[in-house]
């Protein structure tokens, strides 16, 4: 079977072929500003590396970090409102309450309370009121806002007051995205009401990137079936994507923490991937992330998605060096790397600058960086160098020295090990995410009631396992490879028969 | 150490505070992230309190105990209008024609240690140093108030949209219960209760000391320890001389949600020393008991806490998941909660395990 992986960072696009579990062609080219020409240069290469056509790949699939670095660098994000069906519960904390005060004024910090929401028990709040959301409509449209999240309390038990305001807010606004909490998060109101409004100010933007993946895919002959990555590893169909780039938080560095795993054979380590922009740290446990308990936080903002426990620090091969080396990052030079770094020939400072000047690596023009004046580079080296250690020893969760893989196409500013412990930067490491994408898994989700009066648990939920099983397979998995690997029951004490809503969620290995 | 002025609350402070009570939450007492971003809120808008150590009061001065009442879950979904304690707390006073001096916490455990701080920022008031637990339990009458001879009535409950009741003539504790947790239901699962006043007098004998200090260093405690990368587990076990019970993954976690509380049982494959054996935790909002291998090792009022094996945050039961890996310890209740007054109201009998006899967990040498 012929896999093609796709890595769509912030400075690279990154390809890979694998036949089988071999890597065949593993190839970078630069991000462009319009994504598609980099994914078709990127493919293009590898398929010429690989001496292939597109034809002859079986399936694609692409991971982007287009989503998540929208949002941690605060760019390319609409102008958002929130509309939560409450009052007068939870008035006490309004809307985007937790989140960093830049973040929030980005999107406008835009929110508003209505009446409506669900008890624990099914009964309403208070009733939906129709002319309330209409005047809301009226003050989102008077402010040109055209993505809108509506959340409401207790909607993973009852949604259907959410999917009525959406109803009223759709209709009062043709043109404006709608993303529902439910349809996302889980019980949790400021988590579910959080991970909504990033997924809503995320929406122009994912419909210009879905339609490029697209595009550039017909456009070099590609015929097979084409996903893409989410935050736990497996994979969603393009136009499902469209609907909620909130699912693909953190799939890069899932991607390329399983890439790290594959390709180093080293099942237990810390795993560093260094791009443009950011740099991912997370545990690698048994050749999988370690899952975070609790709330993750992205772009400093709760969640309560199942995510890998990973964190991203604002250092990168593009990142800008400023203040006389004082601080690097987190603004970056992105995918204007090979144009605006100085090696380059550009006039911008970046990370990658110092570690040339530094004699760490030869890449571009080093007579451009001759000049700079040495406490300067020693103190950005520095720098970069406590920000790596920093954020090594943040991920470590024992002192048992576990070995660092590094990985990325920024990987080049690491020169020496970080923190004390084994550095390894395995063949093909600049590619790791693709490669991590190549081998993403399929998975099957089963969410239904169960009337427990009419069975028990036990058997409901060996039902809901076998359901989630028999659809990860009809996705293409692999029955022998198949794990359960969410189980989550919620009382619905209001209905009769004590029902319970089951959650299971089951993935596998793709099956070409 | 009686310094009478006690020390400001600061907004630096919630953080550990908030970590702190999850962890002496057991398991239980509801959310404090959500309680911590209340206080902040209030705080940012200029509101100010002090922490006040037991002693600080005349005997004659009135004490308010205000908290939440509902199930954990409702807490993380329906959160506060915001002033559903306050409300309660300002009917007690209509009806008594008295004043508030200052507020305590009934469980320093989860969302009810910020519950009196926000009352005590809204209403201008300190807070004293203490609380009715040590811990977190779930019902009204488990706390060193009731058990040492607190009075059941006046009491008042409040909700968020209004409505508030006075429970003028209440007979007994349990019957405080009864009718609060009704009403919490009726409710909605969440309400505000401030029960009856309390002299000051009354409050020094009988509340659990000091553990507003106690939860913000143990708050203190994992920040420190994760800032220095050592073992959360070990610093926490080191500081607070708790015992570790158990390590493992939780391969399954069954809750009912009955008459406003969930009821459950969580199990443990166990992992490293406990690899091959099983654990298993029953749960009413908290952690009950703890039983290895089929025998009962911890049981309440000790306390037994699930700490996230790597990270050692504390988990709360409505977050407990299949596939999370705990490592489970456990700390002595304080002795106020171990009195044969004290075990007639939270015993394992009170739990619905009379086949249970309470055996003391030892308290464990402090090897800071």
């Amino acid at each position: 079977m012929i896999r093609i992986g796709i890595d769509v960072g912030g400075t690279n696009t990154d390809a890979v072929i694998l036949d089988g579990a071999r890597v065949v062609a593993g190839v970078k080219a630069p991000t462009s500003g319009d994504v598609m020409t980099g994914v078709v240069e990127a493919l293009k290469k590898a398929l010429a590396e690989a001496g292939m056509q597109a034809s002859q790949a079986d399936v694609m699939m692409i991971g982007t970090t287009h989503f998540t670095n929208a949002v941690v660098q605060r760019r390319n994000l609409a102008q958002t409102a929130c509309v939560r069906l409450c009052l007068p519960a939870t008035a006490s904390l309004p809307p985007m309450v937790d989140w960093p005060d830049d973040l929030r004024a980005v999107i406008g910090g835009h929110w508003w309370l209505a009446h409506g929401g669900n008890e624990f028990d099914g009964r309403r709040i208070s009733p939906l009121d129709e002319a309330e959301l209409v005047g809301i409509a009226a003050e989102i449209r008077a402010k040109g806002i055209a993505s809108v999240a509506v959340s409401s309390v207790f909607s993973p038990v009852s949604d259907d007051m959410e999917r009525e305001a959406g109803a009223i807010i759709a209709r009062e606004l043709p043109e404006a995205h709608v993303t529902l909490s439910s349809d996302i998060g889980r019980i949790g109101l400021l988590e579910r009401e959080n991970a909504a409004i990033m997924n809503a100010c995320l929406r122009d933007l994912s419909r210009d990137v879905v339609e490029a993946f697209r595009r550039a895919l017909a456009g070099v002959g590609f015929t097979g079936r084409f996903f893409l990555t989410q935050n736990d590893g497996t994979l969603m169909d393009a136009a499902f994507a469209e609907r909620f780039p909130v699912l693909t938080f953190a799939s890069g560095p899932t991607n390329s923490m399983r890439g790290a795993a594959f390709l180093s054979g080293v099942k237990d380590a810390i795993v560093v991937d260094i791009g443009g922009t950011t740099a991912d740290v997370g545990s690698l446990q048994k050749g999988f992330p370690r899952q975070a308990t609790v709330a993750v936080e992205v772009g400093g903002v709760r969640t309560n998605f199942r995510m890998p426990d990973v964190f991203s620090i604002g250092l990168g091969g593009g990142s800008h060096v400023l203040e006389g080396g004082a601080r690097v990052g987190p603004t970056s030079v992105g995918y204007e790397l090979l144009s605006k770094a100085l090696v380059f020939g550009g006039d911008v400072l970046t990370a990658t600058d110092i570690v040339v000047a530094d004699g760490g690596i030869e890449l571009g023009d080093p007579a451009r960086v001759a000049g700079l004046a040495p406490d300067l580079v020693r103190r950005a080296r520095d720098r970069i160098a406590e920000m790596l250690e920093d954020a090594v020893e943040r991920a470590r969760v024992s002192p048992e020295p576990l070995p660092v893989i590094v990985v990325g196409g920024g990987s080049i500013i690491v020169e020496k090990p970080i923190a004390g412990l084994d550095l390894i930067k395995p063949d093909h490491f600049p590619v790791a995410n693709a490669v991590g994408a190549a081998i993403a898994q399929v998975s099957g989700e089963v969410d239904r009631v169960y009337s427990l009066s009419e069975m028990s648990r036990d058997a409901a939920l060996a039902d809901a396992k076998a359901q989630a099983t028999d659809a990860a397979v009809a996705a293409g998995a692999r029955r022998d490879s198949i794990e359960i690997v969410d189980v989550e029951d919620v009382p619905l004490a209001y209905l009769p028969g004590n029902a319970t809503r089951v959650r299971v969620k089951a993935v596998g290995e793709l099956n070409v | 150490m009686s310094d009478r002025d006690g020390y400001p609350l600061t907004e630096d402070d919630l953080l550990p505070l908030s970590l702190g009570a999850a962890v002496l939450g057991t398991g239980g007492g509801g959310n404090p992230h959500i309680g911590m971003l209340r206080v902040r809120e209030l705080m940012r808008k200029g509101a100010t309190t002090r922490i006040i150590p037991l002693d600080a009061l005349p005997d004659d001065a009135l004490v308010s105990e205000v908290g939440g009442i509902g199930a954990p879950l409702v807490g993380i979904e329906k959160f506060e209008q915001g002033e559903e304690c306050l409300r309660a707390m300002r009917a007690l006073e209509d009806f008594t024609g008295e004043r508030f001096a200052a507020m305590i916490s009934a469980e320093i455990g989860g969302a009810n240690s910020m519950e009196p701080i926000i009352t005590g920022l809204q209403a201008g008031l300190p807070v004293l140093d203490g609380d009715g637990m040590g811990r977190a339990f779930p019902e009204v009458q488990m706390t060193t108030y009731f058990i040492y001879g607190g009075k059941p009535s006046p009491a008042a409950i409040a909700d968020e949209k209004g409505n508030t009741l006075v429970f003028r003539d209440v007979i007994d504790m349990y019957w405080l219960e009864r009718f609060a947790r009704d009403a919490a239901v009726a409710m909605g699962g969440a309400a505000g209760l401030a029960t009856a006043p309390m002299r000051a007098d009354f409050v020094r004998r009988v509340a659990v000391p000091d553990t507003v200090t106690q939860a913000l260093t143990i708050g203190r405690t994992i920040l420190d320890a994760r800032k220095r990368r050592r073992n959360v587990v070990d610093r926490v076990i080191a500081a607070t001389g708790a015992t570790l019970c158990f390590t493992g993954k939780i391969t399954d976690v069954r809750r009912e949600l009955k008459g406003g509380f969930v009821r459950g049982e969580a199990r443990i494959d166990g992992l490293g020393d406990w690899a091959g054996s099983e654990a298993r935790i029953a749960i009413q909002n908290e952690n009950l008991v703890l039983w290895v291998d089929g025998r009962p090792v911890v049981m309440v009022p000790d306390l037994i806490m699930n700490l996230e094996l790597d990270t050692g945050e504390p988990i709360t039961t409505e977050v407990l998941r299949y596939g999370q890996r705990v490592a489970v310890i456990a700390m002595p209740a304080h002795a106020l909660m171990k009195t044969p007054e004290a075990m007639a109201v939270v015993g394992p009998q009170c739990f619905g395990y009379p086949e249970l006899t309470f055996a003391p967990l030892a308290h464990a040498p402090v090897t800071a």
